[in-house]
Protein backbone atom coordinates (compact mmCIF):
# COMPACT_ATOMS: atom_id res chain seq x y z
CA UNK A 1 0.00 0.00 0.00
CA UNK A 2 1.68 3.02 -1.36
CA UNK A 3 0.07 6.55 -0.73
CA UNK A 4 0.74 10.26 -2.62
CA UNK A 5 1.23 12.75 -0.69
CA UNK A 6 0.25 16.09 -1.85
CA UNK A 7 3.47 17.42 -1.10
CA UNK A 8 5.93 14.24 -1.60
CA UNK A 9 4.16 12.56 -4.19
CA UNK A 10 3.99 8.52 -4.35
CA UNK A 11 5.26 7.24 -1.09
CA UNK A 12 5.76 4.07 0.83
CA UNK A 13 2.86 2.93 3.61
CA UNK A 14 6.42 3.06 6.08
CA UNK A 15 6.67 6.77 6.40
CA UNK A 16 2.97 7.23 7.60
CA UNK A 17 1.61 6.72 10.81
CA UNK A 18 -2.63 5.76 11.13
CA UNK A 19 -4.37 7.87 13.31
CA UNK A 20 -8.29 6.24 12.01
CA UNK A 21 -11.41 7.72 11.27
CA UNK A 22 -11.14 11.77 9.97
CA UNK A 23 -14.18 13.07 12.34
CA UNK A 24 -14.89 15.97 13.46
CA UNK A 25 -13.93 16.93 16.61
CA UNK A 26 -16.77 18.34 19.10
CA UNK A 27 -16.77 21.86 20.97
CA UNK A 28 -14.89 21.29 24.43
CA UNK A 29 -18.58 21.87 26.27
CA UNK A 30 -19.95 19.74 24.24
CA UNK A 31 -21.69 16.81 25.99
CA UNK A 32 -20.57 13.43 27.09
CA UNK A 33 -22.46 11.61 24.01
CA UNK A 34 -20.50 13.91 21.63
CA UNK A 35 -17.56 13.45 23.01
CA UNK A 36 -18.41 9.65 23.19
CA UNK A 37 -19.16 9.18 19.64
CA UNK A 38 -15.92 10.68 18.70
CA UNK A 39 -13.69 9.28 20.93
CA UNK A 40 -15.39 5.52 21.13
CA UNK A 41 -18.16 5.36 18.34
CA UNK A 42 -17.09 4.03 14.94
CA UNK A 43 -18.92 3.37 11.65
CA UNK A 44 -16.38 0.67 10.77
CA UNK A 45 -17.78 0.61 7.25
CA UNK A 46 -16.54 -2.14 4.53
CA UNK A 47 -15.76 0.03 2.13
CA UNK A 48 -14.47 3.49 1.29
CA UNK A 49 -13.59 5.41 4.59
CA UNK A 50 -12.12 9.05 5.39
CA UNK A 51 -9.04 8.73 6.87
CA UNK A 52 -5.99 10.95 9.32
CA UNK A 53 -2.53 10.26 8.21
CA UNK A 54 0.40 11.38 9.53
CA UNK A 55 2.78 11.63 7.10
CA UNK A 56 5.91 11.41 9.66
CA UNK A 57 8.92 10.40 7.81
CA UNK A 58 8.17 13.11 5.30
CA UNK A 59 7.06 16.78 5.02
CA UNK A 60 5.12 16.24 8.41
CA UNK A 61 1.37 16.77 6.92
CA UNK A 62 -1.75 15.68 8.33
CA UNK A 63 -3.59 14.03 5.57
CA UNK A 64 -7.10 12.89 4.61
CA UNK A 65 -7.20 9.61 2.95
CA UNK A 66 -10.33 8.14 1.18
CA UNK A 67 -9.31 4.63 0.89
CA UNK A 68 -11.66 1.22 0.67
CA UNK A 69 -10.91 -0.95 3.87
CA UNK A 70 -12.45 -3.84 1.63
CA UNK A 71 -9.91 -3.76 -1.16
CA UNK A 72 -7.04 -1.20 0.07
CA UNK A 73 -7.64 0.58 -3.13
CA UNK A 74 -6.76 4.93 -1.94
CA UNK A 75 -9.41 6.81 -3.63
CA UNK A 76 -8.34 10.54 -2.97
CA UNK A 77 -5.38 12.25 -0.94
CA UNK A 78 -5.70 15.67 0.27
CA UNK A 79 -3.98 17.90 3.04
CA UNK A 80 -5.97 17.74 6.31
CA UNK A 81 -5.60 21.10 6.17
CA UNK A 82 -7.49 21.58 3.25
CA UNK A 83 -10.16 18.85 2.90
CA UNK A 84 -12.52 19.95 5.86
CA UNK A 85 -12.38 16.42 7.35
CA UNK A 86 -10.64 16.50 10.77
CA UNK A 87 -10.79 18.41 13.50
CA UNK A 88 -13.14 21.15 14.65
CA UNK A 89 -16.26 20.79 13.71
CA UNK B 1 -21.93 -40.92 16.27
CA UNK B 2 -19.13 -41.62 19.84
CA UNK B 3 -15.30 -41.04 18.81
CA UNK B 4 -13.72 -43.95 20.67
CA UNK B 5 -9.97 -45.89 20.51
CA UNK B 6 -11.47 -49.42 18.92
CA UNK B 7 -13.68 -47.21 16.79
CA UNK B 8 -10.78 -45.68 15.33
CA UNK B 9 -8.94 -48.70 14.80
CA UNK B 10 -11.39 -50.58 13.27
CA UNK B 11 -12.04 -47.22 10.78
CA UNK B 12 -8.64 -47.65 9.70
CA UNK B 13 -8.80 -51.21 9.37
CA UNK B 14 -12.10 -50.68 7.21
CA UNK B 15 -10.67 -47.92 5.05
CA UNK B 16 -12.22 -45.18 7.15
CA UNK B 17 -15.82 -45.56 5.04
CA UNK B 18 -18.13 -45.95 8.39
CA UNK B 19 -17.50 -41.79 8.93
CA UNK B 20 -20.84 -39.91 8.86
CA UNK B 21 -20.76 -36.45 9.05
CA UNK B 22 -20.61 -34.23 12.26
CA UNK B 23 -23.74 -32.48 11.94
CA UNK B 24 -27.04 -32.25 10.02
CA UNK B 25 -27.71 -29.47 7.60
CA UNK B 26 -31.10 -28.64 8.48
CA UNK B 27 -33.37 -26.04 6.78
CA UNK B 28 -34.15 -22.77 8.88
CA UNK B 29 -37.19 -23.24 10.92
CA UNK B 30 -39.76 -20.08 11.28
CA UNK B 31 -39.24 -19.50 14.85
CA UNK B 32 -36.61 -20.20 17.68
CA UNK B 33 -35.98 -19.01 21.28
CA UNK B 34 -32.33 -17.46 20.24
CA UNK B 35 -30.45 -17.25 17.25
CA UNK B 36 -26.73 -16.58 17.17
CA UNK B 37 -25.47 -14.55 14.25
CA UNK B 38 -22.16 -16.35 13.38
CA UNK B 39 -20.66 -19.54 12.89
CA UNK B 40 -17.06 -19.46 14.57
CA UNK B 41 -15.82 -20.32 17.09
CA UNK B 42 -17.35 -17.87 20.02
CA UNK B 43 -20.94 -18.56 18.07
CA UNK B 44 -20.43 -22.40 18.40
CA UNK B 45 -18.97 -22.65 21.95
CA UNK B 46 -22.49 -20.59 22.92
CA UNK B 47 -24.46 -22.71 21.30
CA UNK B 48 -22.84 -25.61 22.82
CA UNK B 49 -22.73 -24.21 26.09
CA UNK B 50 -26.69 -22.71 25.82
CA UNK B 51 -28.10 -26.65 24.61
CA UNK B 52 -25.61 -28.55 27.33
CA UNK B 53 -25.58 -26.30 30.60
CA UNK B 54 -29.09 -24.11 30.39
CA UNK B 55 -30.86 -26.77 27.96
CA UNK B 56 -31.99 -24.23 25.46
CA UNK B 57 -32.52 -26.17 22.31
CA UNK B 58 -34.33 -24.49 20.29
CA UNK B 59 -31.93 -22.39 18.87
CA UNK B 60 -29.88 -21.42 15.63
CA UNK B 61 -26.61 -20.47 14.34
CA UNK B 62 -26.45 -18.29 11.54
CA UNK B 63 -23.57 -18.61 9.18
CA UNK B 64 -22.78 -16.48 6.16
CA UNK B 65 -20.42 -18.80 4.88
CA UNK B 66 -19.01 -22.40 6.51
CA UNK B 67 -19.02 -23.44 10.05
CA UNK B 68 -15.53 -22.34 11.28
CA UNK B 69 -14.12 -20.25 7.97
CA UNK B 70 -13.26 -17.26 10.50
CA UNK B 71 -10.68 -16.22 12.29
CA UNK B 72 -11.51 -19.48 14.27
CA UNK B 73 -9.72 -20.88 11.45
CA UNK B 74 -7.17 -18.09 10.97
CA UNK B 75 -4.66 -17.86 14.08
CA UNK B 76 -1.90 -19.03 15.60
CA UNK B 77 -3.74 -21.26 18.00
CA UNK B 78 -2.42 -20.39 20.83
CA UNK B 79 -3.66 -20.85 24.74
CA UNK B 80 -2.97 -19.09 27.60
CA UNK B 81 -4.26 -17.65 30.88
CA UNK B 82 -1.39 -14.97 31.48
CA UNK B 83 -3.33 -11.76 31.78
CA UNK B 84 -2.99 -8.97 34.30
CA UNK B 85 -5.23 -6.61 34.95
CA UNK B 86 -8.96 -7.78 36.87
CA UNK B 87 -11.74 -8.58 34.65
CA UNK B 88 -9.41 -9.97 31.99
CA UNK B 89 -7.25 -11.92 34.62
CA UNK B 90 -10.14 -14.09 36.09
CA UNK B 91 -12.06 -14.14 32.58
CA UNK B 92 -8.80 -16.07 31.04
CA UNK B 93 -8.24 -18.35 34.40
CA UNK B 94 -11.41 -20.08 33.60
CA UNK B 95 -11.21 -20.34 29.81
CA UNK B 96 -8.39 -22.17 30.26
CA UNK B 97 -9.78 -24.80 33.12
CA UNK B 98 -12.18 -24.92 30.37
CA UNK B 99 -10.10 -25.59 28.07
CA UNK B 100 -7.99 -27.91 29.86
CA UNK B 101 -10.76 -30.91 30.21
CA UNK B 102 -12.67 -29.73 26.75
CA UNK B 103 -11.97 -32.57 24.63
CA UNK B 104 -13.49 -35.03 27.59
CA UNK B 105 -16.43 -32.78 27.41
CA UNK B 106 -17.04 -32.50 23.54
CA UNK B 107 -15.68 -36.39 22.91
CA UNK B 108 -13.46 -34.80 19.93
CA UNK B 109 -9.64 -34.24 19.44
CA UNK B 110 -8.90 -30.77 19.62
CA UNK B 111 -4.95 -31.62 20.26
CA UNK B 112 -4.89 -29.52 23.01
CA UNK B 113 -1.56 -29.29 24.00
CA UNK B 114 -0.16 -27.52 26.93
CA UNK B 115 3.36 -27.36 25.91
CA UNK B 116 3.90 -24.13 27.68
CA UNK B 117 4.61 -20.73 26.99
CA UNK B 118 7.70 -18.48 27.33
CA UNK B 119 7.67 -14.98 27.14
CA UNK B 120 11.10 -13.58 27.05
CA UNK B 121 12.29 -10.52 29.08
CA UNK B 122 15.54 -8.21 27.97
CA UNK B 123 16.00 -5.69 30.11
CA UNK B 124 15.54 -4.97 34.12
CA UNK B 125 11.98 -2.84 33.00
CA UNK B 126 10.37 -5.88 31.24
CA UNK B 127 11.69 -8.37 33.97
CA UNK B 128 10.13 -6.66 36.59
CA UNK B 129 6.95 -6.51 34.86
CA UNK B 130 7.58 -9.91 33.96
CA UNK B 131 7.72 -10.50 38.08
CA UNK B 132 4.46 -8.44 38.27
CA UNK B 133 2.52 -9.79 35.86
CA UNK B 134 3.51 -13.81 37.17
CA UNK B 135 2.44 -12.66 40.85
CA UNK B 136 -0.90 -11.39 39.20
CA UNK B 137 -1.55 -14.82 37.31
CA UNK B 138 -0.43 -16.74 40.89
CA UNK B 139 -2.68 -14.78 42.98
CA UNK B 140 -5.87 -15.34 40.41
CA UNK B 141 -4.99 -19.30 40.75
CA UNK B 142 -3.00 -20.20 37.81
CA UNK B 143 0.62 -21.34 37.03
CA UNK B 144 3.56 -18.77 36.62
CA UNK B 145 6.97 -19.02 36.73
CA UNK B 146 10.14 -16.79 36.62
CA UNK B 147 13.40 -18.46 34.42
CA UNK B 148 16.43 -16.28 34.86
CA UNK B 149 18.96 -16.77 31.90
CA UNK B 150 20.19 -20.44 31.79
CA UNK B 151 16.78 -21.92 32.61
CA UNK B 152 15.57 -20.44 28.90
CA UNK B 153 18.95 -21.73 28.10
CA UNK B 154 18.43 -25.08 28.69
CA UNK B 155 14.47 -25.35 27.39
CA UNK B 156 14.98 -23.39 24.42
CA UNK B 157 18.72 -23.26 23.45
CA UNK B 158 17.83 -22.52 19.91
CA UNK B 159 17.19 -18.93 20.88
CA UNK B 160 19.84 -16.03 19.87
CA UNK B 161 20.61 -15.64 23.92
CA UNK B 162 23.56 -13.17 22.53
CA UNK B 163 21.82 -10.60 20.34
CA UNK B 164 23.52 -6.86 20.88
CA UNK B 165 20.44 -5.12 20.85
CA UNK B 166 18.13 -7.73 22.33
CA UNK B 167 19.87 -10.16 24.95
CA UNK B 168 17.60 -12.71 26.76
CA UNK B 169 17.71 -12.20 30.46
CA UNK B 170 15.31 -14.38 31.46
CA UNK B 171 11.55 -15.52 30.92
CA UNK B 172 8.18 -15.98 32.08
CA UNK B 173 6.93 -19.01 31.86
CA UNK B 174 3.47 -20.94 32.10
CA UNK B 175 3.50 -24.52 31.76
CA UNK B 176 -0.35 -24.79 31.61
CA UNK B 177 -0.38 -22.84 28.09
CA UNK B 178 0.21 -24.16 25.19
CA UNK B 179 -1.92 -24.81 21.45
CA UNK B 180 -5.09 -26.38 19.98
CA UNK B 181 -5.92 -27.33 16.79
CA UNK B 182 -8.16 -24.49 15.68
CA UNK B 183 -10.76 -26.08 13.30
CA UNK B 184 -11.16 -29.01 15.51
CA UNK B 185 -12.05 -26.72 18.24
CA UNK B 186 -15.60 -25.19 16.28
CA UNK B 187 -15.86 -28.20 14.40
CA UNK B 188 -16.03 -29.98 18.02
CA UNK B 189 -18.46 -27.54 19.22
CA UNK B 190 -20.42 -27.41 16.11
CA UNK B 191 -21.01 -31.51 16.73
CA UNK B 192 -20.90 -30.89 20.42
CA UNK B 193 -24.01 -28.67 19.58
CA UNK B 194 -25.86 -29.93 16.86
CA UNK B 195 -26.23 -33.42 18.93
CA UNK B 196 -28.18 -31.49 21.62
CA UNK B 197 -30.53 -30.55 18.98
CA UNK B 198 -28.94 -27.13 17.89
CA UNK B 199 -29.51 -26.21 13.97
CA UNK B 200 -26.07 -25.02 12.48
CA UNK B 201 -27.31 -23.62 9.60
CA UNK B 202 -24.37 -22.65 7.08
CA UNK B 203 -24.77 -20.06 3.75
CA UNK B 204 -27.65 -18.02 5.90
CA UNK B 205 -26.16 -14.45 5.44
CA UNK B 206 -28.57 -12.13 8.01
CA UNK B 207 -29.67 -9.23 6.39
CA UNK B 208 -31.22 -7.15 8.63
CA UNK B 209 -32.57 -7.35 12.42
CA UNK B 210 -36.11 -6.84 13.50
CA UNK B 211 -36.64 -4.56 16.18
CA UNK B 212 -40.38 -3.95 17.40
CA UNK B 213 -40.64 -1.19 20.30
CA UNK B 214 -36.95 -1.23 21.50
CA UNK B 215 -37.12 -5.52 21.66
CA UNK B 216 -35.93 -7.45 19.19
CA UNK B 217 -38.29 -10.10 17.42
CA UNK B 218 -35.92 -11.64 14.63
CA UNK B 219 -33.85 -11.66 11.53
CA UNK B 220 -34.22 -11.20 7.75
CA UNK B 221 -31.76 -13.50 6.15
CA UNK B 222 -30.86 -14.59 2.47
CA UNK B 223 -33.27 -17.56 3.45
CA UNK B 224 -36.25 -15.56 4.64
CA UNK B 225 -37.22 -14.09 7.62
CA UNK B 226 -36.64 -16.04 11.42
CA UNK B 227 -37.91 -15.22 14.06
CA UNK B 228 -36.79 -15.11 17.82
CA UNK B 229 -36.50 -13.93 20.94
CA UNK B 230 -33.06 -13.61 21.67
CA UNK B 231 -31.12 -12.92 19.11
CA UNK B 232 -27.01 -13.02 20.52
CA UNK B 233 -24.43 -11.29 17.45
CA UNK B 234 -20.52 -13.70 17.49
CA UNK B 235 -19.76 -11.93 14.31
CA UNK B 236 -15.73 -10.75 15.40
CA UNK B 237 -14.50 -8.67 12.58
CA UNK B 238 -17.80 -8.10 10.78
CA UNK B 239 -19.39 -7.06 14.27
CA UNK B 240 -19.97 -3.10 13.23
CA UNK B 241 -21.76 -4.26 9.96
CA UNK B 242 -24.49 -6.68 11.93
CA UNK B 243 -25.10 -3.90 14.83
CA UNK B 244 -25.78 -1.40 12.12
CA UNK B 245 -28.61 -3.63 11.43
CA UNK B 246 -29.99 -3.26 14.55
CA UNK B 247 -29.12 0.95 14.39
CA UNK B 248 -26.31 0.60 17.08
CA UNK B 249 -22.79 1.85 16.40
CA UNK B 250 -20.02 -0.25 18.28
CA UNK B 251 -17.07 0.90 19.88
CA UNK B 252 -15.11 -1.30 17.36
CA UNK B 253 -12.49 -0.91 14.55
CA UNK B 254 -11.80 -3.48 12.01
CA UNK B 255 -7.74 -4.46 11.39
CA UNK B 256 -5.48 -6.97 9.97
CA UNK B 257 -3.59 -9.05 11.46
CA UNK B 258 -1.24 -11.32 9.58
CA UNK B 259 -0.06 -14.50 10.71
CA UNK B 260 2.21 -17.03 8.71
CA UNK B 261 3.35 -20.87 8.48
CA UNK B 262 7.16 -22.00 6.93
CA UNK B 263 7.77 -25.64 5.19
CA UNK B 264 7.67 -28.45 7.44
CA UNK B 265 10.96 -28.69 9.12
CA UNK B 266 12.46 -30.74 12.26
CA UNK B 267 11.00 -30.25 15.89
CA UNK B 268 12.61 -27.79 16.81
CA UNK B 269 10.43 -24.98 19.17
CA UNK B 270 8.64 -27.49 21.67
CA UNK B 271 7.03 -24.72 23.47
CA UNK B 272 5.06 -21.61 22.78
CA UNK B 273 8.13 -18.46 22.39
CA UNK B 274 7.34 -14.90 22.87
CA UNK B 275 9.84 -12.06 21.94
CA UNK B 276 9.59 -8.65 23.89
CA UNK B 277 11.12 -6.67 21.91
CA UNK B 278 9.83 -6.06 18.96
CA UNK B 279 6.92 -8.67 18.93
CA UNK B 280 6.71 -11.92 17.57
CA UNK B 281 4.93 -15.03 18.79
CA UNK B 282 5.59 -18.64 17.22
CA UNK B 283 5.00 -22.26 17.76
CA UNK B 284 5.40 -25.47 15.97
CA UNK B 285 2.73 -27.33 14.44
CA UNK B 286 2.32 -31.21 14.54
CA UNK B 287 3.08 -30.84 10.54
CA UNK B 288 6.83 -29.37 11.13
CA UNK B 289 5.51 -26.01 9.86
CA UNK B 290 6.70 -22.83 11.92
CA UNK B 291 3.32 -20.98 13.02
CA UNK B 292 4.06 -17.23 13.62
CA UNK B 293 2.57 -13.35 13.84
CA UNK B 294 3.44 -9.99 15.04
CA UNK B 295 1.54 -7.22 15.26
CA UNK B 296 -1.42 -5.46 13.74
CA UNK B 297 -0.70 -4.24 10.49
CA UNK B 298 -2.39 -0.72 12.00
CA UNK B 299 -4.69 0.51 9.38
CA UNK B 300 -8.94 -0.30 9.13
CA UNK B 301 -9.09 -3.23 6.98
CA UNK B 302 -11.69 -5.78 6.04
CA UNK B 303 -9.67 -7.33 3.04
CA UNK B 304 -7.86 -10.37 4.97
CA UNK B 305 -4.59 -9.74 4.00
CA UNK B 306 -1.87 -7.75 5.10
CA UNK B 307 1.07 -5.42 3.59
CA UNK B 308 4.58 -6.08 2.99
CA UNK B 309 6.07 -3.82 5.80
CA UNK B 310 4.57 -6.32 8.54
CA UNK B 311 5.82 -8.97 6.75
CA UNK B 312 9.25 -7.72 6.56
CA UNK B 313 8.94 -6.64 10.30
CA UNK B 314 7.87 -10.17 11.48
CA UNK B 315 10.61 -11.81 9.73
CA UNK B 316 13.24 -9.51 10.96
CA UNK B 317 12.28 -10.40 14.36
CA UNK B 318 11.84 -14.54 13.92
CA UNK B 319 15.18 -14.37 12.66
CA UNK B 320 16.75 -12.13 15.42
CA UNK B 321 15.08 -14.52 17.60
CA UNK B 322 16.03 -17.69 15.95
CA UNK B 323 18.52 -17.43 13.88
CA UNK B 324 18.64 -20.95 13.01
CA UNK B 325 15.62 -20.46 10.85
CA UNK B 326 16.78 -17.95 8.19
CA UNK B 327 16.96 -20.67 5.62
CA UNK B 328 13.35 -22.12 6.84
CA UNK B 329 11.02 -20.67 3.16
CA UNK B 330 7.59 -19.26 4.18
CA UNK B 331 5.16 -21.79 3.17
CA UNK B 332 2.18 -19.05 3.45
CA UNK B 333 0.54 -16.21 4.92
CA UNK B 334 -2.49 -14.23 5.33
CA UNK B 335 -4.40 -11.93 7.34
CA UNK B 336 -7.76 -12.21 9.45
CA UNK B 337 -10.29 -9.36 10.78
CA UNK B 338 -9.66 -8.29 14.15
CA UNK B 339 -12.55 -6.48 16.12
CA UNK B 340 -10.32 -3.65 17.98
CA UNK B 341 -11.87 -1.96 20.74
CA UNK B 342 -10.10 0.98 22.57
CA UNK B 343 -9.05 -0.25 25.18
CA UNK B 344 -7.82 -3.64 23.50
CA UNK B 345 -10.52 -5.45 25.75
CA UNK B 346 -13.76 -7.61 25.16
CA UNK B 347 -17.21 -6.92 25.29
CA UNK B 348 -19.90 -9.47 26.48
CA UNK B 349 -23.49 -7.65 27.46
CA UNK B 350 -26.70 -6.43 26.98
CA UNK B 351 -27.10 -4.06 23.80
CA UNK B 352 -29.68 -1.39 24.79
CA UNK B 353 -31.67 -3.27 22.95
CA UNK B 354 -34.24 -5.26 24.75
CA UNK B 355 -33.31 -9.40 23.54
CA UNK B 356 -30.27 -8.53 21.48
CA UNK B 357 -26.61 -9.54 23.25
CA UNK B 358 -23.52 -8.24 22.19
CA UNK B 359 -20.30 -10.72 21.74
CA UNK B 360 -17.75 -8.54 20.01
CA UNK B 361 -14.08 -6.84 21.00
CA UNK B 362 -11.65 -9.96 21.10
CA UNK B 363 -9.05 -7.67 19.28
CA UNK B 364 -6.11 -10.27 18.53
CA UNK B 365 -6.74 -12.49 20.77
CA UNK B 366 -9.92 -14.58 20.74
CA UNK B 367 -9.38 -17.93 20.08
CA UNK B 368 -7.73 -18.81 23.78
CA UNK B 369 -11.57 -17.25 24.44
CA UNK B 370 -13.01 -19.64 22.78
CA UNK B 371 -14.69 -21.95 25.50
CA UNK B 372 -15.09 -19.36 28.51
CA UNK B 373 -16.74 -16.56 25.81
CA UNK B 374 -19.09 -19.05 25.25
CA UNK B 375 -19.56 -20.08 28.82
CA UNK B 376 -19.92 -16.72 29.57
CA UNK B 377 -22.03 -15.91 26.80
CA UNK B 378 -24.87 -18.99 26.73
CA UNK B 379 -24.94 -17.91 30.78
CA UNK B 380 -25.59 -14.34 29.74
CA UNK B 381 -28.57 -15.13 27.14
CA UNK B 382 -30.05 -17.93 29.00
CA UNK B 383 -30.10 -15.63 32.48
CA UNK B 384 -29.91 -12.18 31.57
CA UNK B 385 -26.51 -12.05 34.49
CA UNK B 386 -23.28 -11.66 33.67
CA UNK B 387 -21.36 -15.10 34.45
CA UNK B 388 -19.08 -14.40 37.23
CA UNK B 389 -15.71 -14.53 35.55
CA UNK B 390 -17.09 -11.60 32.73
CA UNK B 391 -18.67 -9.12 35.24
CA UNK B 392 -16.45 -6.34 33.52
CA UNK B 393 -16.83 -6.88 29.70
CA UNK B 394 -19.36 -3.84 29.82
CA UNK B 395 -20.44 -1.86 27.05
CA UNK B 396 -20.34 0.85 28.69
CA UNK B 397 -17.29 1.17 30.24
CA UNK B 398 -15.95 3.11 27.23
CA UNK B 399 -18.92 5.97 27.49
CA UNK B 400 -18.06 6.03 30.97
CA UNK B 401 -14.67 5.74 31.17
CA UNK B 402 -15.07 3.25 34.47
CA UNK B 403 -13.36 -0.17 34.11
CA UNK B 404 -11.40 0.18 31.08
CA UNK B 405 -9.03 -2.87 30.76
CA UNK B 406 -6.12 -1.57 29.16
CA UNK B 407 -3.89 -4.26 29.48
CA UNK B 408 -0.99 -3.03 27.44
CA UNK B 409 -1.07 0.17 28.96
CA UNK B 410 -0.70 2.75 25.64
CA UNK B 411 -4.11 4.20 26.27
CA UNK B 412 -7.35 3.50 26.01
CA UNK B 413 -7.96 4.76 22.36
CA UNK B 414 -8.25 3.82 18.87
CA UNK B 415 -5.08 2.91 17.25
CA UNK B 416 -2.93 2.16 20.10
CA UNK B 417 -3.73 -1.17 20.45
Amino acid sequence: MRLTCPLCGERDRREFYYKGAALHRPAPDADLDAWHDYVNLRENPAGPLAELWYHEMGCGSWLTVTRNTATHEILEVALASTSGLGGPA
Amino acid sequence: MRFAGWRVLKEGLTGNRGWGPHWRDPEPKREYDVIIIGGGGHGLATAYYLAAEHGITNLAVLERGYLGGGNVGRNTTIVRANYYLPGNSEFYSHSLRLWESLEQELNYNAMMSQRSILNLYHNDSQRDAAVRRGNSIVNQGDDAELLDREAVGKSAPYLNFDNNRFPIQGALMQRRAGTARHDAVAWGFARGADMRGVDLIQNCEVTGIDVEGGKVTGVQTVRGPIRAKKVALAAAGRSSQVAAMAGLTLPIESHVLQAFVSEGVKPLIDQVITFAEGHLYISQSDKGGLVFGSYLDFYSSYAARGNLPMVEHTMETCVAMVPAISKARLLRSWGGIMDMTPDGSPIIDHSPIDGLYLNCGWCYGGFKATPGSGNAYAHLIATDRPHGAATKFKLDRFRSGHGLMDEEGTGAQHNLH
